[in-house]
């Protein structure tokens, strides 16, 4: 197990400045900061061109942090162009259909007590624990790793 | 006037939660990958972006539920609660996979984008292709009822 504290503090750090977001973005306008959800509907082109805004703070905000003394957004990815292909595809699809993702069920809606986030984050929670297991510690015998 | 005070407060919170996920490390799919791996080298720092998140958040759903408007006027429409459907948990699902298979969830996935990285600039058009995917009438009913 890693324990980092630096790393920690960060995280609990960066989730409050998530929290922050979220509370602002619903104590101002009235919305839920549920990503996939603002995206999916920015995208069908639902009337309301502060999701717009939203998106364009969120994708500037990498410029913003190594100014402000954050670490660089530096991404390790766990595959290549296939497996991101796939797993954006089951993202979208998953995320449209079970109305949210980990920040609109995961800190919203736990936020807000909601029983449908609260099983939808249990699931979806679980799911990716085991697609982690299967991917490192099953697939890689089974091929004779 | 109102309309260009949410456009901005929508601006000002979009740059706060990507500054949260860059501090975080939720941008970096290594990291997602280690606090999900529960049966190898663990890494559990990830659990407090999401306590830090509801310690801020909950005291403003909180009010959020007792008020009518928010502060600049706009009206609070909080989303159902209770109802599980079967979308629900074969989204989550489906969710949960795509997750698990690339440490990717949208909200880092966009942040990224504004670095450029390649990854992102693949990944992203691809969360929007499923998105419409899953609004294809076919695919919607198959999901809603099981098939007699």
């Amino acid at each position: 197990m890693i324990i980092d504290t630096d790393m920690i503090r960060q995280a609990a750090l960066g989730g409050a400045l998530i929290g922050l977001s979220a509370a602002g973005l619903l104590l101002l306008n009235g919305r839920i900061a549920g990503i996939s959800g603002i995206l999916s509907n920015a995208v069908r082109g639902t009337p309301g061109l502060w999701r717009f805004a939203f998106l364009i703070g969120l994708i500037g905000a990498p410029l913003l942090a190594p100014l402000i003394g954050f670490p660089p957004a530096v991404a390790h990815h766990q595959g290549g162009p296939v497996l991101l292909v796939i797993a954006g595809l089951l993202v979208g699809f998953g995320t449209q259909t079970g109305s949210g993702c980990t920040s609109g069920h995961g800190i919203c809606g736990l936020s807000n007590l909601s029983r449908r986030s609260a099983v939808a984050t249990a699931i979806f929670m679980a799911v990716a624990v085991i697609t982690v297991f299967v991917m490192r510690h099953v697939a890689p015998s089974l091929l004779g790793g | 006037m109102r309309e260009a005070l949410t456009i901005i407060a929508a601006a000002l919170c979009g740059l706060v939660f990507g500054l949260g996920l860059v501090l975080s490390h939720m941008v970096d799919p290594a990291v997602v990958a280690s606090f999900l791996d529960i049966a190898g080298n663990w890494n559990p720092t990830l659990a407090f972006v999401m306590a830090g998140g509801i310690a801020v958040a909950a005291p403003a759903f909180w009010l959020a539920r007792r008020s009518k408007r928010t502060l600049l006027g706009e009206t609070i429409d909080l989303p159902d609660r209770m109802t599980i459907t079967r979308a629900l948990i074969i989204g989550a699902a489906a969710f949960g996979l795509g997750w698990g298979l690339a440490g990717i969830c949208p909200g880092p996935g966009l942040t990224l984008l504004g670095t450029l990285d390649p990854g992102a600039l693949i990944f992203v058009p691809a969360v929007i292709a499923g998105m419409l995917l899953a609004r294809w009438r076919p695919l919607q009913m198959a999901v809603a009822k099981p098939a007699a």
